[in-house]
């Protein structure tokens, strides 16, 4: 029997893996203690765990376990890089660039160094969601301290040129910064590689904890420092205080061993149920995948459907957890900025569903949103009068809204 | 944010969606809203020699509360002579489908589309334009 609702909202929070579970439930009974007590077994109990975790997550994106210093999410560790990096660089500029695409806990992060008086450039990005690499050489000056560009972005699922991206930042001496946290256990990020000099990640978005995540911080070539934003017990080689949170670090460090040993399966399996709904839902009249398809994490795809409003397609699709491109509430009449920055039409960006897969989604239950999704668009579609109108011809862009 | 019963049962069972021939001289056609703010209501009066609403039919793009909204207006509308469906204020709509404050805009939509399908059946009449219609636009 299939179990409804639906979850396929993956890329706002993942379930825990109930391996991940077991691995952490020892750390909140019998291993209870402070990792930083250093004077008896229960700290160092708590510290080998930490350690283990530590070790891990190296092994899943290839850095040194000293270079993660644990935070209480992506969020968190947003801010620490950007601000932190602001701070500590101070004396060598107070330029960074970033996207209009990326995560609000980068934009917001990025508008608050602007009032303390940095200058930030907000990148834009074509119509697959992609910087433009000319944009970013032409954007960098003698004052640029870092570039802060997402991995993979967490509405279209579109992956950056991140190589390129970092290999024109070393060439000019600037920091190179990444949200990784759509990417990070999903596809194969390797620090060394990708050339990141730092990169925000979390655990719930890999079948992990919530409020746990990790900031990677280069050691060497460069070794790169953050300015702590919190003070206290100097924590995390001083770049962050407050007790290690031991059975959140347990679970995260789970999470990376299992994404790096079952990264291949995931993917095939996210990516052929992915295509499969997408094939599926593409045969409904007037819909559009938003976003490259070219360059895009395997377990997402986010799709418009002309003339139906997201928020009643939701309603529509109750039994089925999706998330909305439309924001249809008096606060916020503006539908996604990461939509529209790829230059969609309000109109269109109102339209849109997310889909996020799991490595728990299964065949049944693409089959089913297949089918709800497309019922539901067919009966919304009898009840707007702008498909009838598109049906008779009539060109929207003729009319006359009266706008409100 | 949750529905109420009420929304719930407007979506899923919508009252007299539909079209009526606009080219009629007894029929008022509204069409409020724009694509880009995420609703569009179009609403049809149909209105007999007394001036009384015969039938009404809506199509909206919109939320949840948009749809409700403009089916319940549909629902109020027949029978109401136009000069008492103007009195219909978006506030009852509110109450009636227990609206959350973010959703209010929804009910002032509503009402505007009844004031702008009264307004059309006016004009096509030879009736002065309501002040109010012309205000809100």
């Amino acid at each position: 029997m299939l179990k409804l609702p639906i979850y396929l909202d993956n890329n706002a929070t993942t379930p825990m893996d109930p391996r991940v579970l077991e691995a952490m439930i020892p750390y909140m009974t019998e291993h209870f203690g402070n990792a930083a007590s250093r004077n008896h077994p229960f700290g160092w109990a708590a510290e080998e765990a930490v350690d283990y975790a530590r070790d891990q997550i190296a092994a899943l994106i290839n850095c040194n376990p000293k270079e993660i210093i644990f935070t209480s999410g992506a969020t968190e560790s947003d801010n620490l890089a950007i601000k932190g990096v602001f701070e500590m660089y101070a004396s060598k500029g107070n330029h960074i660039i970033t996207a209009t695409t990326e995560h609000k806990a980068v934009l917001d992060t990025c508008k608050h160094i602007e009032k303390l008086g940095g200058k930030v450039t907000y990148l834009p990005v074509d119509a697959e969601g992609l910087i433009n690499l000319q944009d970013l050489e032409a954007a960098i000056t003698d004052k640029t301290i870092l570039i802060a560009i997402m991995y993979g972005n967490n509405e279209v699922g579109v992956l950056q040129p991140i190589r390129e991206i970092s290999a024109m930042a070393k060439k000019r001496g600037i920091l190179f910064m990444t949200d990784g946290t759509q990417a990070v256990g999903k596809i194969p990020v390797d620090v060394e590689a990708d050339g990141i000099d730092l990169m925000a990640f979390t655990a719930h978005k890999m079948y992990g904890p919530k409020g746990v995540g990790a900031l990677y911080v280069r050691r060497k070539n460069p070794r790169v420092k953050v300015t702590a934003q919190m003070d206290g017990g100097g924590h995390e080689r001083g770049m962050r205080s407050g007790t290690l949170n031991v059975p959140g670090i347990v679970g995260l460090g789970k999470a990376c061993e299992l994404a790096r040993l079952e990264m291949q399966r995931d993917i095939e399996h996210t990516s052929r149920l992915r295509d499969r709904l997408e094939k599926e839902l593409l045969k409904i009249e007037e819909s559009y995948v938003n976003g490259s398809r070219e360059h895009r994490l395997p377990h997402v795809t986010n799709i418009s459907f002309k003339y139906v409003e997201g928020e009643g397609l939701m309603m529509g699709v109750k039994d089925l957890a999706v998330s909305s491109g439309s924001a249809c509430t008096s606060a916020s009449l503006e539908p996604s900025y990461v939509l529209k920055a790829l230059g969609l039409s309000d109109d269109l960006a109102h339209s849109s569903l997310r889909f996020g897969l799991s490595r728990f989604t299964t065949d049944e239950q693409i089959d089913y949103a297949i089918s709800h999704v497309t019922e539901a668009v067919n009966k919304l579609r009898e009840m707007s009068p702008l498909w009838e109108m598109f049906k008779e011809g009539i060109d929207l862009n003729s009319i006359e809204w009266a706008e409100h | 944010m949750a529905y109420s019963d009420k929304v719930i049962d407007h979506y899923s069972n919508p009252r007299n969606v539909g079209t009526l021939d606009k080219s009629k001289a007894n029929v008022g056609t509204g069409l409020v809203g724009a694509p880009e703010c995420g609703d569009v209501m179009r609403l049809q009066i149909e209105v007999d020699e007394n001036q009384v609403i015969t039938d009404a039919k809506f199509k909206t793009f919109g939320c949840g509360s948009a749809i409700a909204s403009s089916s319940l207006a549909t629902e109020w509308l027949k029978g109401k002579s136009i000069d008492d469906a103007l009195s219909i204020d978006n506030m009852e709509i509110v109450e009636e489908l227990a609206l959350p404050p973010v959703k209010i805009h929804c009910s002032v939509l509503a009402e505007d589309a009844i004031k702008a399908a009264i307004n059309d059946y006016r004009v096509k009449n030879g009736l002065p334009a309501l002040e109010e219609a012309k205000a809100h636009h």
